[in-house]
């Protein structure tokens, strides 16, 4: 079976400082693998570098066998790829509505189009409202982002992620900042629309990684220091030591 | 040939200085703020005004210590009470306040001293010729100018490479989101970079005033091409509006000298041009008359093959 | 914020009337005006207005769709009315077999040309460094046009006789009205043309890079691309705006191309509410009228449309169909009766600030440009004696005293207006 998403040798520095030291991954199509580790371990440094954002300073990515670094962000996303942003990013000014058609767009074959009426596009609007659904926010679906709630945004934001239909889905810290029932919310969420497509997040709450993961890595300074099933890692030396023998804390 | 040569080149460093003290200013106040001030010539303009007022009454000199001062209080009232309002909107909010700042003072500079050139001179010592040479003089006010814009250089760089305030000025400019980290009251910072930034601008326009004359229309003869300055040397670098500035005040000076046209060009070269063609415009333009539009066609050039700027790090 | 109301209309299928119904009313009003205002000159202001909404309309595909501020927008424009009366001039020497209601195609033409050009490059970022360039780019042209004076006529300007081009089924646009209709049919098309370009794909992305550039890359979408699409197009609008005006007034100078006629459509746009597909539209039919009907009474007009400027910046970046806008919800729920009381408790006050300051600026301007001898201003039907200390002092008490009290009620002002929201919105009071 090939790798949804493979990572070869990736290096990333900073001016003099390594921040991502030879991280070496595969993950498996269909797999929920969620990337741990302390805070300053380079979880979203990994991200941005999977994602594009940042450009390597060694190695390689592979999105299903096709070296995808060096691509600019939209490139990468076209090949199937969508992420989601620790820090709430959705289009403020645009109603819940417009920000799920927005992802819906590309995907459906109408890239820079000036000549299609966005209103009269049954497939994107079929789709959008698919969205929404699956989402739960139908209700809210003419409001402007600016003003929900947080749990509304971030379940927005994981909305906007899935709407184009990439088959690989990064979400960053999806639940930070909720409370305990809006996690549980969140997780259900999650579980419901990655059905069927590789995910992988990055998380700080336990409770969530060990809910939501068929694998988990362990990212610390810059290196995966164990990789396998929640089980292993719970009962990983390596793991204990680096990481959860010191209190669990976000 | 050796006369246009040093001409030029005293000439163009002048304007070139001329060009730093304002740019000096508007760097400051972008890297630190990130507020692109659309008015900065305005305020160059209003240090003019201000000066030529007060220097009939009690003469050139202490004008050239008052106005400054005081066109500096304006600017810190200015950020006070109008930029700090519309700070929430965003960057761009400020942009288009500074842009109505820009309209509002010119619209002021004529109602209080009308539409005409004002008569403002350089003091008497100063109005004579400084040197001959090949049969052209350099008057002693440019020399002033000179010295003045110099003595402002070198004190910028002492300040900003010696000084505690150049220090945190430093740290701001390169990491402009630890300003608040330091610990320093940011919105009196911002007061003051506003403030000192339109001191500056001011102190530009009561020299530049009597050498290049004291009009409603001094502002825009100036405000573009700061803007390209500051573009071309790389945003936030102050060492890049310096050499933007020398580059482009020299471009221009030496640009007005040269009296040459492709058409010429291409004669010399053995082909000849039909001068009354569609497309003559192209070719029958000298050089010289292309020196207004040097300055931009060089920021083109610049956002094409380098788009971070001369010294500058963040891409454009 | 446009997108609220657009995202109303969204999925659903509207039928006819109500899908072009609300283009239906402006049409009627637009082709009747001629015989409610028969005098030249309202119809000259009426043909500088149309003209001024096409382009504040482009410019704000910018502006307020696409969030990339401009300096320079005069370029398109001005290149647009140069190959325009160009081309007016090659039909006339008989070259092309062209009426003159194509004409403006020229002025599309130049635009779209000019705007790949320079979009190409300046596009890559917006926010300030985007108005930088812009202003740049701006000058560069304006100066250039004073240089290559074959193609631009320096300061003179190019002229030309639009009725010497090709008759237009008889027509030769030789009268006001003439022409009236055919800018009139011009507005319609272009509005329609850049409100349909609003409801297109690129025309939500352009919002979405507006709001956030990083996340739209991620939805696959290149800012820049989506930035220069907007850019082109809408300098081609701007093309055409400027082929209307070389119409219209048969000479176009340096000045259609110069940094003062940017900054105008900067303050139009604004002035009317960048964030409303009809906000620019306001905007241009106030700036016009103003412009033309203050100039008639005072010289220091452009002050009074500075200041209003700034005041909008500072306190209504919504714009003037932003403040509308904000009473739709309030009216919707019938509220605006709580409104009226508090809006007149303070509009007495503003209105007193605003004649004072009126008065003092009027005096100030006759003190500084009158002749000697002279001391008499003539303003509200009345005639004050500018060099009285009375006159002054009364103005500057009624500037003060007004601004005063207007301040002292502003926040129960608000507060009754934040109720009403609140009602609108959640059905209680607070």
């Amino acid at each position: 079976m090939s790798a949804a998403i493979e990572l070869r040798d990736v290096r990333k520095s900073f001016g003099a400082t390594e921040i991502i030291r030879g991280v070496n991954l595969s993950i498996a199509d269909g797999e929920r693998h969620a990337v741990i580790g302390p805070n300053g371990a380079g979880k979203s440094t990994l991200y941005n570098l999977i994602t594009g954002k940042y450009s390597l300073s060694g190695g390689d990515i592979l999105l299903r066998d096709e070296v995808v670094s060096g691509l600019a962000p939209f490139q990468i996303n076209r090949k199937g790829l969508s992420r989601s942003f620790q820090v709430t990013n959705i289009f403020p000014r645009m109603s819940v509505y417009e920000n799920i058609r927005c992802g819906v767009l590309w995907s459906l074959g109408y890239k820079y189009s000036f000549w299609h009426n966005v209103d009269n596009l049954k497939d994107v609007n079929d789709r959008t409202v698919e969205i929404l659904e699956e989402i739960g926010m139908q209700a809210r679906a003419q409001i402007p982002a600016g003003v929900l709630t947080y749990a509304e945004q971030r379940a927005l934001e994981i909305g906007i992620t899935i709407a184009g239909g990439a088959n690989v889905i990064l979400l960053d810290e999806p639940t930070a900042g909720m409370s305990h029932s809006e996690t549980d919310q969140a997780i259900a969420l999650i579980r419901k629309v990655t059905e069927g497509r590789t995910l992988v997040m990055v998380e700080h709450d336990m409770g969530v990684v060990f809910g939501l993961a068929d694998k988990i890595s362990v990212l610390v300074y810059g290196e995966i220091i164990a990789s396998g099933t929640p089980e292993e890692i719970k009962g990983n030396a390596a793991v204990k030591e680096a990481y959860l023998g010191e209190e669990v804390e976000d | 040939m050796a006369e246009l040569i040093i001409f030029s080149l005293l000439h163009g460093l002048v304007y070139g200085l001329l060009l730093f003290m304002l740019a000096s200013g508007l760097t400051l106040i972008f890297s630190m703020m990130g507020v692109l001030n659309f008015a900065h010539a305005s305020i160059y303009m209003l240090g003019a005004y201000v000066a030529y007022t007060i220097s009939q009454y009690v003469g050139f000199w202490p004008g050239l210590i008052i106005a400054p001062v005081v066109v500096g209080l304006f600017g810190a009232l200015v950020e006070r009470y109008g930029l700090r309002h519309v700070h929430k909107y965003g960057h761009v909010a400020e942009l288009i306040f500074t842009f109505g700042l820009a309209f509002l003072i010119e619209e002021f500079v004529q109602l209080i001293w009308g539409k005409q050139t004002v008569g403002y001179h350089e003091p008497a010592v100063l109005a004579v010729p400084l040197f001959e040479m090949y049969g052209q003089t350099f008057p002693a006010y440019k020399a002033f100018m000179l010295l003045v814009s110099v003595a402002i250089f070198i004190v910028l760089l002492v300040v900003l490479t010696r000084s505690r305030v150049g220090l945190i000025i430093n740290a701001a400019i390169t990491h402009p989101s630890m300003v608040s980290m330091l610990g320093h009251n940011v919105p009196m910072v911002f007061m003051g970079v506003f403030g000192v930034g339109s001191a500056l601008a001011a102190l530009a326009g009561v020299i530049a005033g009597p050498s290049l004359g004291t009009s409603p229309g001094m502002a825009v003869l100036l405000g573009p091409i700061v803007f390209v300055v500051i573009v071309v040397g790389g945003l936030g670098s102050l060492i890049g509006a310096f050499v933007a500035s020398l580059l482009i005040g020299m471009m221009t000076t030496f640009a007005v000298a040269i009296d040459y046209s492709f058409g010429q060009f291409f004669m010399d070269v053995g082909l000849n041009m039909d001068p009354d063609g569609v497309l003559s415009d192209l070719y029958t333009v000298t050089i010289a008359q292309l020196g207004p539009i040097m300055p931009y066609m060089l920021l083109v050039l610049i956002l094409i093959f380098r788009p971070t700027g001369l010294f500058g790090t963040r891409e454009v | 914020m446009s997108n609220i109301s657009n995202a109303m209309t969204a999925g659903a299928s509207p039928s006819f009337l109500r899908r072009y119904g609300m283009w239906l009313i402006p049409a009627i009003v637009v082709v009747s005006l001629p015989w409610l205002l028969t005098s030249t000159v309202a119809v000259a202001v009426l043909n500088q207005m149309g003209i001024a909404v096409i382009f504040t309309v482009a410019y704000n595909m910018m502006l307020g769709q696409g969030g990339m501020l401009s300096f320079g927008h005069a370029v398109y424009f001005g290149l647009g009315g140069y190959f325009a009366i160009h081309g007016v001039n090659m039909i006339s020497d008989g070259e092309w077999p062209i009426p003159l209601p194509f004409v403006p195609l020229f002025g599309a033409f130049a635009g779209l040309a000019f705007g790949a050009l320079f979009g190409s490059f300046s596009t890559n970022r917006a926010g300030t460094v985007f108005a930088m360039i812009s202003l740049g780019l701006g000058e560069m042209m304006a100066s250039s046009s004073l240089i290559f004076t074959k193609f631009s006529g320096g300061e003179e300007g190019i002229t030309a006789d639009r009725t010497e081009a090709l008759p237009f089924f008889g027509v030769e646009f030789t009268t006001e009205v003439q022409i009236y209709y055919l800018i009139a049919f011009w507005v319609f098309l272009a509005v329609f043309l850049m409100y349909r370009f609003s409801r297109t794909p690129i025309g939500r992305l352009a919002n979405a890079v507006r709001d956030n550039p990083e996340r739209a890359e991620f939805l696959g979408y290149s800012q820049k691309w989506v930035r220069f699409i907007s850019f082109t197009i809408s300098g081609g609008f701007a093309g055409i705006a400027g082929a209307l005006f070389a119409l219209n007034y048969e000479i176009v100078t340096e000045e259609t191309v110069n940094a003062l006629t940017s900054g105008v459509v900067l303050l139009q746009a604004y002035i009317g509410g960048v964030g409303f597909f009809a906000g620019p539209i306001v905007g241009a039919v106030i700036f016009t009228l103003l412009q033309t009907l203050m100039s008639n009474y005072t010289e220091i007009w452009a002050l009074y449309v500075g200041l209003v400027f700034v005041g909008t910046v500072m306190y209504a970046p919504a714009g003037l169909t932003g403040l509308i806008m904000m009473h739709v919800p309030v009216a919707m729920a019938g509220r605006m009766g709580t409104l009226t009381q508090p809006y007149a408790r303070i509009a007495l006050p503003a209105l007193i600030c605003a004649i004072g300051a009126i008065g003092f600026l009027e005096s100030w301007h006759h003190l500084s440009a009158a002749a000697t001898g002279e001391f008499e201003m003539h303003i509200f039907w009345m005639t004050f004696d500018f060099t009285s200390p009375i006159t002054w002092f009364v103005f500057s008490a009624m500037f003060l005293g007004g601004l005063w009290d207007a301040r002292r009620v502003a926040p129960a002002v608000a507060d009754t207006y934040g109720n009403a929201l609140h009602y609108a919105f959640t059905g209680e009071d607070q």
